[in-house]
């Protein structure tokens, strides 16, 4: 089928190198030695360990519980010993631990009961929830929980249903190869989602230099008597940018502030469809995904690895070269190097690439920019990244917000044509974790004084109650009083109706002072607090401040998009590339 | 380990291959400038950038800034070419080393060096020397005349008098002066019949140095290190404004092609107006920042004081540019059809 097709602005070309990886067929990654699953894979709420030391776990058995809605549930890799449940390496550029579950694995792989989901019977919701207590997330990268994405704004009605095996960066093949090898259950799943979403027509897209993988997709779709459209789009880098190729193929642009559902689009990664299948025809939760093991090494290939096998053994499959000096997760443009090479395997692992010198030469020293607009040329999103840098640089994050930094997909291509070698996107990065570290402070701030007020309006509330009851106690008994003395004086004098009034205007009179001292009191308290908890003036700096913040900020350079996944949550769509 | 950011992979490119691209494109203009006036022009471009490079290397120095990665980047010899092609081919020495000092001392460095300059330097020199010496700035070498390389080497060097005959003014300065000397008496196609001056369109000989410019131009444009807006709006404001005035006076106006062909009109257009740093960045702004200059360029040349007013619509825009980039930016990507 003949289809229209759109252009995204900018992009490059950067040499593809997938070549290397796809001569051989996947193949599954022997058992490690030990595994160590984080329980953070996935976008939102860190599920909670329900295993402890010592529990024997088998293969696909639920080891961390979903936390609350944006969260999914995660699974033992294999069968074995849980050997320990703490604090470990994770495969980030921050370097940081977080908690993880040691498996000692007892060599039998052996499997838990699996039951085949009846997906007939089954309400929608009940497909999301199964989905989300099967660990399947956003395989492209972004790792989303992928049943978060399942429900169809309620106002727009769903036109397109994009599947993304564009796989636009070079190096990785591990979607081409599942395409080309497993098209049928990908097909299957992405019928799953079809059902979920209702969408108008489903569109996957393939980069067109993976002919194989694009006739391998046509033929499942024909196989599964599906109406699917395979749409081989230009090779271009970054097309599998999930907004990029809603672009490519439907002409919508979704912009940062908006979820794709809200023009009537979603888009799913193809590994993502293929382990949906997987949960639900088999039974089988999400322990194992395909990682392709590239770059500067004798023996690059795809393999089917397990979740928490650690980087290094799992290398040593495709015999890095001697002078591999590193471990790159992800791919060129937009990987980084793990901070040690034994992290474990992440359900967002799409390719490990052995680092040397050799392949990715140093890069020559920092030029000032020349305004040359090459970046602008190239980004995708059409923003301006020198005057982004410009801005980074001056820490004007007002500014920076101002040129639209958060809708910067961090894709890398400004970096990559930049002639003086600026390294933008990590100024990106900075000023977008610098910026959302204001936020927190000023939120942390806002929260305080929010509490601090309202405790002062409760206590200012108890005492003017307190006062008020006892001014009608008074009262009462005033009137009581007065009634006593009314109808004693009824056959008598009148004025014994003053005399009742008056110990009434008595009472309520000091009362009401007090209370208006109070909340004047209380004002100006909270207007001290909130004084005290604006966020600090970062203009008139004395040295001792200034060098303070100058090492903060070396460390959030450091730790580069440290703050990213936590962060995330709140803005899913704004860090990774693919899906 | 190291901490080294994405993107791992890079595309070959550094700011001196930026550069030496464009005095590539410089080359087939100075191969019809050598041809035309003779290796005078060689000559300077030489001095030029010798005066360039040693000005960049005591100027990096002061400032503590590594020598050998900013004077292999090229910029200077960039500066320091335009100046030589601006200036006349047989100005004195200290002349043009005057300019190229001026421009990399000041209009580069003193405002932060490379990238920082809100001017464009090589009009900066060309700005200050025409206002401190107008009458050297003035005399160009008589059309026709061929000289040996030694005559004109002594010339340069001041060991030759300057005789008078020996120089004279551009084409446009000619006209400018014959009109006015003429008072209404003498009309353009009286002028331009004299093909000894005039050439064929705009100049003998020099609408083959603008033609040289013009391949140099497009081939930056096909190489995209250039876009089309600025050359573009530049030129169209030239062709616009002198088309007009010569249609409703033909008599007291040049055409529009003498006005392309002559002057620095297509030199400004394709590197002058295109300079990244002190023009504007957004399309838009450029198109806004290459019309504007043509304008005001056809004005100062055509009612102004002197010679050419390349340069001084240049300076006049840059002033605008910052300000014109914030006016102008670009919708992005997700954000069309909105308002900003
Ligand atoms: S590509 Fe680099 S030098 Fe050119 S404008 Fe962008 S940041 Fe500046
Ligand atoms: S990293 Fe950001 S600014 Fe750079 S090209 Fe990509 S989207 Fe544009």
């Amino acid at each position: 089928m003949l289809m229209n097709l759109f252009k995204f602005k900018g992009g490059v070309k950067p040499p593809t190198n997938k070549t290397q990886s796809t001569g051989r067929p996947i193949a599954a990654a022997p058992l490690p030695s030990h595994l160590a699953v984080p329980l953070h894979q996935s976008i939102g709420g860190t599920p909670r360990p329900v295993v402890a030391v010592g529990d024997k776990v088998l293969k696909g058995q639920l080891i961390g519980e979903a936390d609350g809605w944006i969260s999914a549930a995660v699974h033992a890799p294999t069968s074995g010993t849980v050997v320990a449940v703490g604090p470990g390496k994770q495969p980030h550029p921050s370097g940081l631990d977080a908690d993880c579950v040691f498996i000692e694995p007892d060599g039998r792989d052996e499997w838990i009961a699996r039951q085949p989901f009846d997906l007939v019977n089954a309400t929608p919701d009940a497909v999301r929830h199964y989905l989300q207590q099967s660990g399947v997330v956003g395989l492209g990268g972004a790792v989303f929980p992928t049943h978060g994405k399942l429900t169809p704004a309620k106002t727009v009605p769903m036109q397109e249903l994009v599947i993304n095996g564009a796989e636009c960066e070079p190096f990785i093949t591990c979607d081409d190869l599942l395409m080309r090898e497993r098209a049928i259950d990908i097909v299957r799943g992405i019928g799953v989602f079809r059902d979920l979403l209702q969408p108008q027509k489903v569109l996957i897209g393939i980069e067109d230099n993976k002919p194989e993988a694009a006739a391998a997709m046509r033929a499942a779709v024909e196989a599964c008597g599906e109406d699917f459209v395979v749409v081989q789009v230009p090779t271009l880098y970054p097309a599998g940018g999930a907004k990029q190729l809603i672009r490519v193929l439907t002409g919508k642009e979704v912009p940062a502030a908006k979820r794709s559902t809200d023009l009537g689009v979603q888009c799913f990664n193809v590994a993502t469809a293929y382990t949906a299948w997987r949960a639900i025809a088999h039974g089988e939760p999400v322990v194992s995904r395909i990682v392709t093991l590239t770059g500067n090494v004798r023996q690059p290939g795809n393999y089917e690895v397990l979740i928490g096998t650690p980087m290094d053994e799992l290398l040593q499959l495709a015999q890095p070269n001697p002078d591999t000096d590193g471990i790159v997760m992800g791919g060129p443009m937009m990987g980084f190097l793990v901070p040690e090479p034994a992290v474990p395997v992440i359900k967002a692992t799409n390719c490990l690439i052995a680092h040397s010198e050799r392949l990715f030469p140093p890069k020559a020293p920092e030029m000032p920019c020349i305004r040359c607009g090459a970046c602008a040329q190239a980004c995708p999103h059409e923003l301006q990244p020198f005057e982004l840098y410009w801005h980074a640089r001056a820490k004007d994050f007002g500014k920076t917000q101002q040129y639209h930094i958060f809708d910067c997909i961090e894709c890398g291509c400004c970096s990559f044509v930049c002639p003086s070698r600026i390294p933008l996107v990590q100024y990106f990065r900075f000023a977008k974790s610098e910026i959302w570290a204001r936020e927190k402070e000023k939120k942390a701030a806002d929260e305080a004084k929010t509490r601090f007020e309202f405790k002062q309006f409760r206590e200012e509330r108890e005492k003017a109650e307190k006062a008020e009851k006892l001014a009608k106690a008074a009262a009462a008994q005033a009137a009581k009083k007065a009634a006593e003395a009314a109808a004693a004086a009824a056959a008598g004098d009148a004025p014994a109706v003053a005399v009742a009034e008056k110990p009434a205007d008595l009472t309520v009179d000091p009362a009401e002072a007090a209370k208006k001292a109070a909340i004047a009191a209380a004002m100006a308290r909270a207007k001290a607090q909130r004084e005290a908890a604006q966020p600090k003036n970062t203009d008139a700096l004395t040295p001792e401040q200034a060098r303070d913040m100058a090492e903060i900020e070396a460390r959030r350079v450091q730790a580069g998009i440290a703050d990213a996944p936590a962060e995330a949550a709140a803005a899913p769509t704004a860090t990774k590339t693919e899906e | 380990m190291m901490f080294a950011p994405a993107p791992f992979l890079l595309k070959d490119a550094s700011v001196s291959q930026v550069m030496t691209q464009v005095c590539l494109a410089l080359v087939p203009g100075i191969a019809a400038y050598a041809w035309l006036v003779g290796p005078a022009i060689l000559v300077q471009l030489v001095i030029a950038s010798l005066a360039a490079v040693a000005a960049e290397a005591a100027m990096l120095k002061l400032r503590g800034k590594p020598l050998a990665m900013f004077l292999a980047d090229g910029s200077a010899i960039v500066t320091a070419w335009l100046i030589a092609l601006t200036f006349p081919p047989l100005a004195p020495w200290w002349l043009v080393v005057t300019g190229t000092v001026f421009a990399i001392v000041v209009a580069k460095h003193l405002y932060g060096g490379l990238g920082q300059n809100p001017f464009n330097p090589a009009m900066v020199a060309f700005a200050v020397c025409i206002v401190s010496f107008p009458a050297l700035m003035s005399q160009w070498p008589s059309v026709g005349l061929k000289m040996p390389l030694l005559e004109q080497l002594d010339i340069i060097l001041g060991l030759m008098p300057r005789a008078d005959a020996l120089t004279g003014a551009t084409p446009l300065d000619a006209m400018k002066t014959a009109l006015k000397l003429g008072d209404g008496q003498i009309d353009v196609a009286q002028l331009l019949a004299n093909q000894d001056i005039y050439g064929n369109f705009a100049g003998r000989g020099w609408e083959w140095v603008a033609a040289g410019y013009l391949l140099g131009g497009l081939w930056l444009w096909q190489r995209k290190l250039i876009t089309w807006h600025a050359p573009f709006a530049f030129i169209a404001a030239i062709v616009a404004i002198s088309g007009g005035l010569w249609l409703y006076r033909p008599d007291a106006f040049a055409s529009p092609l003498f006005h392309l062909l002559s002057g620095g009109t297509l030199l400004g257009a394709f590197f002058i107006v295109t300079d990244p740093v002190s023009g504007c960045t957004t399309p838009r702004g450029k198109l806004i920042f290459g019309f504007s200059a043509g304008l005001l360029a056809y004005i100062i040349r055509v009612f102004g004081g002197y010679p050419d007013g390349v340069a001084f619509a240049v300076l006049l825009m840059n002033l605008s540019a910052p300000l014109i980039d914030q006016l102008t930016q670009p919708r992005i990507f997700g954000m069309k059809g909105k308002q900003p």
